[in-house]
Formats: C-alpha cells, sequence, structure tokens
C-alpha cells in the first residue's frame, strides 16, 4: 500500500494510567490497541511511509516486515482510526 | 456481586439545564435544576479530577446548553488537561469565533452540534426559537477551527425527511452524522403521541439512509438509531448498567444513564456528599442493575441477555412501573402488549407541548 497513514481528525493516542495501556479516543468510544498496534500508531504521523515506519519499528523489535505493518494500518483503517494522505 | 466492575470510559457532564432551546423531545427531566442549584466551577473543577482518577477518558460537556455556562473554558482545560477527549454538545447558540477558538486553545477535540430540522421554517418551529441559521453559522465555524463535527438530529413525525437531513448535514461538512428516532424520556414522554413516527415514516427512511451510508462511505458516517418500540429486540441500553459511562446532572447528581432520574425508586446520591470512585463502585444506583444478578426471566436465560442486557432499565420502570422488568419493547416480554397498545393507539395529539423555561430561583 503507497500512501503515509495518519491518525484521522479527531482521533487521539494517549496513554492511559488507570489502565496502563494505550488507548485511541475518538467521538465514537474507545479503543484499546494491543502493543503492536500502538506502537505502529505512535509513528503515524503523515509524513512516514510503511517502509518508514517498519525500519523505524525494526530498531526496537526483530523481524517487523512492511507487510506486518500493512496488516496493522488495513484493520485500522477499517476502524476509521487511520486515513492514509 | 460476582461481577468485576471496570473503570468507566466516559462521562456525561450536563452542566445546566438552561437552554435557549424549547424542543418537545427534550430527553432532560420534567423537573429541571434552577441555575442557583448548579454545581460550582470549583465543584465541577473537582467532578472532573474524580472522574479521570477512576479511568474516565471522554468527557461529553453538555446540558441544556453548557455555553451559558460563563465557566466552561476553564473545565475544558482541566479536561483536556487530565488527558481526556473533550466534547462539546450543543445547540450552536452563543458559539462565536472567539469562544470557538478559545476553547479549540484549550483542547476541545470535538463538538456535536444539535439540528432540529431539515429547513429553517420546520427547525425552528421545533425547537421554538429562530435557531436555525445560527446553526449554520456554527457548523462554518467548527470547520474553519478544524475540528471534527457531529451533527445529531433527533427524529420524530414532523422532522422524518432523512434524504433532507443527510444532505443538510452534507452542506454544513459535518463527518459524522447521528439520526437518532426519539427515545421517549423525560419531556419527551409527555410529547410522545405527538412525536412517534408512523410505520411508513420509518419503512421510507430505512432504505435511504442505508443507500446514502453507502455513497457518503469514507466521508461523512452515518449513525441510524432505530425507533424502538417497532423493534423485535430492545436497545442495548448504555451497553450495560454502570458498565462504561455515568452522568452527572447539574445539581451533582449522579445518574448511570440520562435518563435513570425516570426510576422513581432508584436512591441517587450526589458528588456532594459521596466521592465519585464510591458511587461509581459501591452505590446502590449504579449496582441496582450491574451485570445479570437483578435480570428475571425471561431475560435471566436469554441468549441475548450479554447483547441488550435486558434493554432500558427507564423504559421498564415508565411504561410497567419496575426497573427491574424485561424492557417491554422485546418481543420476549411478556408485557410486549403494553407497546403493541401504544404503536396501535398513540392517543390524539397533534401539537406539542413545548419545553418551558427552568424555574427562576
Amino acid at each position: 500500500m503507497s500512501g503515509k497513514p495518519r491518525l484521522r481528525k479527531g482521533v487521539r493516542l494517549s496513554f492511559d494510567k488507570t489502565r496502563d495501556t494505550h488507548v485511541l479516543l475518538f467521538p465514537e468510544g474507545v479503543l484499546v490497541p494491543n502493543a503492536t498496534a500502538a506502537a505502529v500508531l505512535e509513528l503515524c504521523d503523515g509524513e512516514s511511509t510503511v517502509d518508514d515506519i517498519a525500519a523505524a519499528l525494526g530498531t526496537r523489535f526483530r523481524g517487523v516486515r512492511a507487510q506486518d505493518v500493512t496488516d496493522v494500518l488495513t484493520r485500522l483503517a477499517d476502524r476509521r482510526v487511520v486515513e492514509w494522505t | 456481586m460476582d461481577v468485576t466492575v471496570a473503570p468507566p470510559l466516559g462521562m456525561l457532564a450536563e452542566l445546566t439545564h438552561r437552554c435557549p432551546l424549547h424542543c418537545p423531545y427534550c430527553s432532560n427531566p420534567v423537573e429541571l435544576t434552577a441555575r442557583a442549584d448548579e454545581l460550582t466551577t470549583g465543584q465541577w473543577l473537582d467532578v472532573l479530577d474524580a472522574a479521570r482518577d477512576i479511568g474516565v477518558l471522554q468527557v461529553h460537556l453538555s446540558g441544556g446548553e453548557p455555553l451559558a455556562r460563563p465557566d466552561l473554558p476553564e473545565l475544558v482545560t482541566r479536561a483536556a488537561d487530565l488527558g481526556c477527549y473533550v466534547n462539546l454538545v450543543t445547540s450552536g447558540l452563543g458559539l462565536t469565533e472567539e469562544r470557538l477558538a478559545d476553547l479549540t486553545d484549550r483542547g476541545l477535540a470535538h463538538v456535536q452540534l444539535s439540528v432540529q430540522g431539515p429547513d429553517a421554517e420546520r427547525a425552528n418551529r421545533i425547537a421554538g426559537a429562530r435557531a436555525h441559521e445560527h446553526k449554520l453559522a456554527a457548523a462554518a465555524l467548527v470547520k474553519e477551527a478544524g475540528l471534527p463535527l457531529t451533527v445529531n438530529v433527533v427524529l420524530h413525525k414532523a422532522n422524518h425527511d432523512v434524504g433532507a437531513l443527510i444532505a443538510l448535514a452534507e452542506r454544513m461538512g459535518a463527518d459524522r452524522l447521528e439520526l437518532a428516532n426519539t427515545q421517549y424520556y423525560g419531556w419527551a414522554l409527555r410529547n410522545r403521541a405527538a412525536l412517534m413516527p408512523t410505520p411508513e415514516q420509518l419503512a421510507a427512511a430505512e432504505p435511504v439512509v442505508r443507500a446514502q451510508a453507502r455513497r457518503l462511505r469514507g466521508t461523512m458516517e452515518i449513525v441510524y438509531v432505530v425507533a424502538d418500540y417497532y423493534e423485535k429486540y430492545p436497545k442495548p441500553c448504555m451497553y450495560g448498567w454502570g458498565a462504561r459511562q455515568l452522568t452527572v446532572a447539574p445539581n451533582g447528581d449522579v445518574l448511570p444513564c440520562p435518563a435513570a432520574s425516570a426510576i422513581a425508586t432508584l436512591p441517587v446520591d450526589n458528588v456532594k456528599t459521596r466521592p465519585l470512585r464510591d458511587i461509581w463502585y459501591d452505590s446502590e444506583s449504579f449496582n441496582a442493575y450491574r451485570g445479570e444478578e437483578w435480570m428475571r426471566e425471561p431475560c435471566r436465560t436469554c441468549d441475548r441477555r450479554s447483547v441488550d442486557f435486558g434493554g432500558c432499565r427507564c423504559q421498564a420502570f415508565q411504561l410497567l412501573g419496575d426497573a427491574a422488568a424485561t424492557d417491554p419493547v422485546c418481543s420476549r416480554s411478556p408485557d410486549r402488549g403494553v407497546v403493541d397498545l401504544l404503536l396501535r393507539s398513540p392517543g390524539e395529539q397533534e401539537e406539542f407541548v413545548m419545553r418551558g423555561p427552568v424555574a427562576a430561583r
């Protein structure tokens, strides 16, 4: 998938100390992303490509493939959390 | 109680019952809180702190008209600084470019704007005020400020024109449109006969909503809330009593659902006399219908009990006088006949009883 992912307007990624987890806040509600999704979302700045994100994650985690990142982002786009620019 | 109580996700903060509109479908209680009985700024700030402390992540600043509170900016700042997603639920009246810019700077995340009808004539008649043009202006301000906009429409017999409403929301630049058939609580119950849409209106609306939602996919999300009296199963009210959200009324009363003051048998705690944490976890009101222990038949053994949680407690109380009964909307309720009777003979009422102003004190 080409393009640069970013959080949709109105969606905020935040860390909740009460629940000790990342949370995605948006008008319809709250989603709790898993650790992988949260790590990807933190890098979705509208400037980085999937390859950039996979490379950045590769410095923190072993064996990150661009396809994995794309899969996560596709699911998040279906949930209206992420959009492609 | 063998239920694990999760922290609340959202708080509806009804800052005031004062409102420039007089909508006949108003869901606020028949007895409104007078200005003199509203929580002070300091008390609301404490409520926000306490809410975040027990896990609230979304704060819906509502009313009445929240812009009627001069301390709104301070409350937005606090909620945003606490890390909450701050949503303003407004009629749009009183929203100026300056006020919105200030609220946005302070961390407002989203605006929910009510619309009463597809054109000024119908909308103003329903609102009981010359409001429609202000709403169009307010929507434009929200878009200019770069905030996401949800347009909310309460649907009823006098405005059930979903095609025109969708077109209007599109022109307003809404990111989301909520088309919610009236729910009969508070003042709305008084006007039920005049508000109840006809089966023909509902049948006509659904294919339009489906087709338009498909066309607008990715541009404007459409949420359609069905008319539950006509449904086979009840709505999953609040996704379970005391499960996700709490409401704080203008006087500090804490309710498990915005309409719960309708349940006359429910003891109600207040933030002025009991900590919010205690109210959420330990109060009689929040535990009354939590989980499934309170359920009787047919809910207790129903395969849908974790889908709709027995439906709406307020509706069970209002229609049957028993808040622990199965929501009589449910086709499996032994009392479904009560709802069928209301649909067959809704009563003679053509004119709305408009929402009156708050008693001055």
